[in-house]
């Protein structure tokens, strides 16, 4: 007969206000297998784990139950205290009676008697508990960072200095990503390229860190601490190691293609390096517009360039990567605006975005800095900002707030003011939200030093009047119509998930929401971690952010994934699938549904036969038991959630 | 031919006669038979939903209830849908058998206070617009056109009701619709690219509140002279009002003096089918159209600016 301890947790007064916790305890004690039953203001405390410590040694208990809040909560917490008393941490069941019953439920009695079901539940399951034991694997010592944004440049950069080597895969053949495109940046109005520059040339020089630009990510293979990622490298047509970046073949060559860098507001060639500061500064080949690729003829660039780096047949490569953690720092798009026919629909040329305005106002951008319109070239005298497009609104775009546009805005309002004298700036918002340090002081100074004008309204229409925009919204806080006849309107559009962001989840086996924004583990207590062991995130590719919130995260993403390589095994999870060999036919349903690919076919040797069975990598199981519900043999069996046990469960509620 | 039921509603027997006369006088050159509701009522769109939301509901679900028990307001082989050129009845009825297909309660009153239970969720009710740019469509238009009004630009005007929810229309883009548009590039005139096609014309404030009215008119009109227009195309009764009667007020607005002919897209289908203007109705309106007439016949171009 197990000797089980029952420890009930009033958790304050979450659980007490609405069970009834001496109910419980008086229930509990003539449960079979019971012999100590004792309850705790916060069981999770240190007082309170220390009397389950006690209560283990005193009664010698050999199973405990604690019935407080969701084992996602603190099931390693308890198990944690009871292996500390000498327990198989495997011996202990959480009754949750705080998420589970007293947080939604409102009835005192009820919730009392649903309090005890769940205790007797636990009680039933846990004396059919066995001791599990965990194993270890390997680590390999190497992070694979995927996106070259400020995110990915800074969680390189964090492991590679903690003495680990990156791979830092970037799509585009510069790192940068969104803050290269920016002018200054809030809310110390400091140039973005003077702050990521360096930080780009630090990474591409630091000894530990491997770059691979214009690469993608194309599979991914294996397990916490032992993936294998296979990266697609592009061909840039250019032998890097001979490119000085001199310039010459991007002046020459005769192709003009609306530059990706500058979002359609200035040229490329079809030979080009993205921007001036780009890192590494090798020219790459656009294919697609390249002439000698179109037609077969052309080659200038090859003629002109004296290193002799132009390399037509160079190919593209596959490369595969053994890392023990993933980072994803993918980032952000922009919300595409040509849903809102009232706008525009995207062709009225001078409603821009925030981003291609960042772009017309830095030094470096087609207009050398000048805010000049689109359509004319002419320099805007009214400029008209829109907040909230696409943002917050659940029928034309997305329902969330993009968190950075209050405070791009307000500096956009701002530069505007500074860079065309006496222009006329308006705000149309719905809110301003400046949670941030500094922020909202920044904004105010908007307001007050630079004059510029905020309109709480949303805007109804933006139409050409000429060669003039008329912005018609309503003002909410005089209760009247508002017009503004405008030179140029910037909408600060949504932030929505990269391009291919959700394709990328699938090939890492990462949970995205409806959005397309990676999930985290927690979102209060693990945000830089998946729920898949080893892969972790930064940046804006789990939600909108700015620099500071991404710089964060991403430096909080290196120690998660810094921890995991300092190790020189992990242990594996002791709740997995196991395989009952005798019984499994072979049939590979489990290898179909299994979404980690931790199931595998291989041959058993026994009775001179030899019987093609599965086999279960407790590395790479997670213990999800999808394997075990498709199994037709009732070969599998998930640790800790055996049949016997659940079953068990299921009668103690009918009792 | 294509049956319809038709629902004529209050303003096509009363202000908006010569939409009636236009509808009936293209209806056979375009192979549409009209046969009109029997014992149909007010819709309910005007006074009864400002005062009471379940009389509007009620007056609208009846006439919906007497088009289902015809064969042509339920599509089938016999009948194609339930006409409505009034764009404040259709979105009236539409609005009402959307409410009531949706809301058992409703459905409960509604039974009670006209005593009989809702059965028009079957009937299409459909506008004019979409039944000519959509049942038809632009190409079986065009071939029908005998008269091609070419070098005529024209503004599609569609409102607000017409489009607006759209959870009950739904039949185009309510912020850059295109179906009025289509229509008048089949007569051979050019639709005009303009920026005032959904702005609101202030009909519901013609007679309360004529300086708003003048205001929002003069813009409207404004946009569709500046855009080139020689003429306005509506499909709706009350715009046509207002856009046809307030233009000396709205000159005044807008600081400059208009008389740009406004006719129902019936209308402007007419001519283009080489029907006389005497049966169009052509020469009720109070901005002249005299001026287009002559264009059409000459096929000049004009201004609908005074000089």
């Amino acid at each position: 007969m197990p000797r089980i301890g029952v420890f009930v947790c009033h958790c304050g007064s979450n659980i007490a206000a609405t069970v009834d916790i001496a109910r419980v305890m008086a229930a509990a004690e003539v449960m079979p297998g019971v012999v100590h039953v004792t309850d705790s203001k916060y069981t999770c405390s240190e007082p309170g784990q220390a009397a389950v410590r006690a209560a283990i040694r005193e009664h010698s208990l050999d199973r405990v139950v604690v019935a407080a809040c969701s084992p996602r909560m603190h099931e390693a917490t308890f198990r944690a205290a009871v292996a500390a008393a000498g327990l198989n941490p495997y011996l202990l069941e959480i009754a949750n009676l705080r998420e589970h019953c007293a947080w939604v439920h409102r009835d005192r009695v009820e919730a009392t008697a649903k309090a005890i079901d769940l205790v007797r539940m636990a009680v039933v399951k846990v004396a059919r508990h066995v001791p599990l034991t965990t194993s270890r694997i390997p680590v390999t010592k190497r992070a694979v960072v995927i996106g070259g944004g400020i995110a990915g440049i800074q969680a390189a950069l964090d492991v590679a200095d903690s003495g680990h080597p990156v791979v830092l895969v970037e799509r585009t053949p510069s790192l940068g990503g969104r803050m290269a495109q920016l002018d200054k940046t809030f809310p110390t109005l400091d140039c973005a390229a003077c702050i990521l520059t360096p930080k780009m040339v630090e990474a591409a020089n630091h000894p530990l860190i491997s770059l691979m630009t214009y690469s993608e990510v194309v599979k991914v293979e294996g397990f916490v601490g032992n993936f294998r990622v296979t990266v697609h490298r592009k061909a840039r047509s250019v032998d890097t190691d001979k490119c000085t970046g001199c310039g010459t073949c991007y002046e020459r060559c005769p192709v003009k293609v609306a530059s990706e860098f500058d979002l359609g507001t200035g040229y490329r060639k079809a030979i080009y390096v993205p921007f001036p500061q780009a890192v590494p500064n090798k020219a790459t080949i656009d294919k697609d517009n390249c002439i000698y690729y179109q037609r077969g003829r052309c080659r200038i660039c090859e003629r002109v360039c004296e290193a002799g780096a132009i390399c037509f047949d160079q190919p593209d490569e596959e490369i595969v990567i053994e890392a023990g953690a993933i980072v994803a720092a993918t980032g952000f798009d922009q919300f595409d605006h040509a849903v809102y026919g009232e706008y525009g629909q995207g062709r009225l040329p001078d409603v821009i975005t925030g981003l291609q305005y960042e772009r017309l106002v830095n030094a470096s951008g087609p207009t050398q800095g000048k805010i000049l319109r689109p359509s004319d070239g002419r320099e805007p005298r009214t400029i008209v900002f829109l907040s909230c497009v696409g943002s917050r609104d659940e029928h034309k775009g997305v329902p969330y707030c993009s968190a950075a546009c209050c405070m791009y805005t307000a500096k956009h309002a701002m530069l505007a003011r500074e860079r065309v004298p006496g222009a006329r700036v308006f705000v149309f918002y719905i809110d301003v939200r400046t949670g941030g340090k500094g922020y909202e002081e920044f904004y105010r100074r908007a307001v007050t030093e630079y004059g510029v004008n905020y309109l709480r309204g949303r805007v109804s229409r933006i139409y050409q009047r000429g060669d003039r925009l008329v912005v018609a919204g309503e003002d909410t806080l005089l209760g009247a119509q508002a017009k503004v006849e405008a030179d140029l309107v910037v909408l600060a559009t949504a932030m929505v998930p990269a391009a291919g962001a959700s394709e990328l989840a699938q090939t890492l086996g990462i949970g995205y929401d409806e959005h397309g924004f990676y999930t985290e583990a927690h979102p209060k207590l693990r945000p830089a971690e998946t729920n898949a062991a080893g892969i972790f995130l930064a940046g804006a590719c789990q939600g909108p952010k700015d620099i500071p919130q991404t710089v964060a995260q991403a430096s909080a993403a290196a120690v998660k994934a810094t921890q995991l390589l300092n190790r020189q095994s992990i242990e594996t999870s002791a709740i997995v699938a196991t395989v009952d060999a005798a019984k499994c036919s072979g049939c590979q349903w489990c290898v179909a549904v299994c979404p980690y690919g931790a199931i595998s076919l291989v041959d058993r040797q026994g009775h001179g036969a030899v019987k093609s069975v599965v086999s279960v990598n407790p590395g790479l199981c997670q213990g999800c038991g999808a394997c075990v519900v498709a199994c037709r043999d009732g070969a599998l069996h998930l640790l800790g959630y055996t049949d016997e046990q659940l079953l068990a469960e299921v009668e103690a509620v009918w009792q | 031919m294509r049956p319809y039921a038709y629902y004529p509603g209050c303003s096509l027997q009363g202000t908006a006669k010569e939409y009636e006369a236009s509808l009936r006088a293209i209806a056979g050159p375009l192979g549409i038979e009209l046969h009109e509701l029997p014992g149909w009522t007010c819709c309910g769109s005007s006074a009864a939903h400002a005062t009471s939301h379940l009389l509007a509901i009620a007056l609208a679900g009846r006439n919906l209830n007497l088009a289902a028990r015809t064969s042509f307001a339920v599509p089938s082989s016999r009948g194609a849908g339930l006409l409505v050129p009034c764009a404040a009845c259709y979105s009236r009825l539409r609005g009402a058998q959307v409410a009531l297909d949706a809301d058992g309660a409703l459905r409960e009153q509604f039974a009670e206070v006209t005593g009989e239970p809702w059965s028009g969720g079957a009937v299409a009710v459909k506008s004019l617009v979409e039944v000519l740019a959509q049942d038809l469509g632009p190409a079986e238009v065009a071939a029908c056109i005998v008269r091609p009004l070419s070098g005529i630009k024209v503004a599609s005007y569609y409102g607000c009701l017409l489009l607006r929810p759209t959870t009950i229309t739904g039949f185009d883009d309510p912020e850059t619709p295109s179906t009025l548009d289509s229509l008048v590039a089949a007569t051979g005139a050019s639709p005009v690219a303009w920026s005032h096609k959904t702005e609101c014309c202030g009909a519901g404030l013609s007679i309360s509140k004529r300086d708003v009215v003048g205001r929002l008119v003069g813009d409207i009109l404004s946009a569709a002279v500046d855009a080139g227009a020689h003429a306005i195309v509506t499909a709706c009764p009350m715009c046509h009002a207002n856009l046809d009667t307030r233009q000396d007020i709205a000159g005044k607005a807008a600081g400059r003096s208009f008389r740009l002919p406004v006719l129902y897209i019936t209308q402007l289908l007419g001519l283009a089918l080489g029907i006389a203007p005497r049966q169009l109705s052509l020469r009720s309106h109070l901005t002249s159209v005299g001026s287009l007439l002559a264009a059409i016949e000459a096929g000049a171009a004009l201004t609908g600016e005074a000089t």
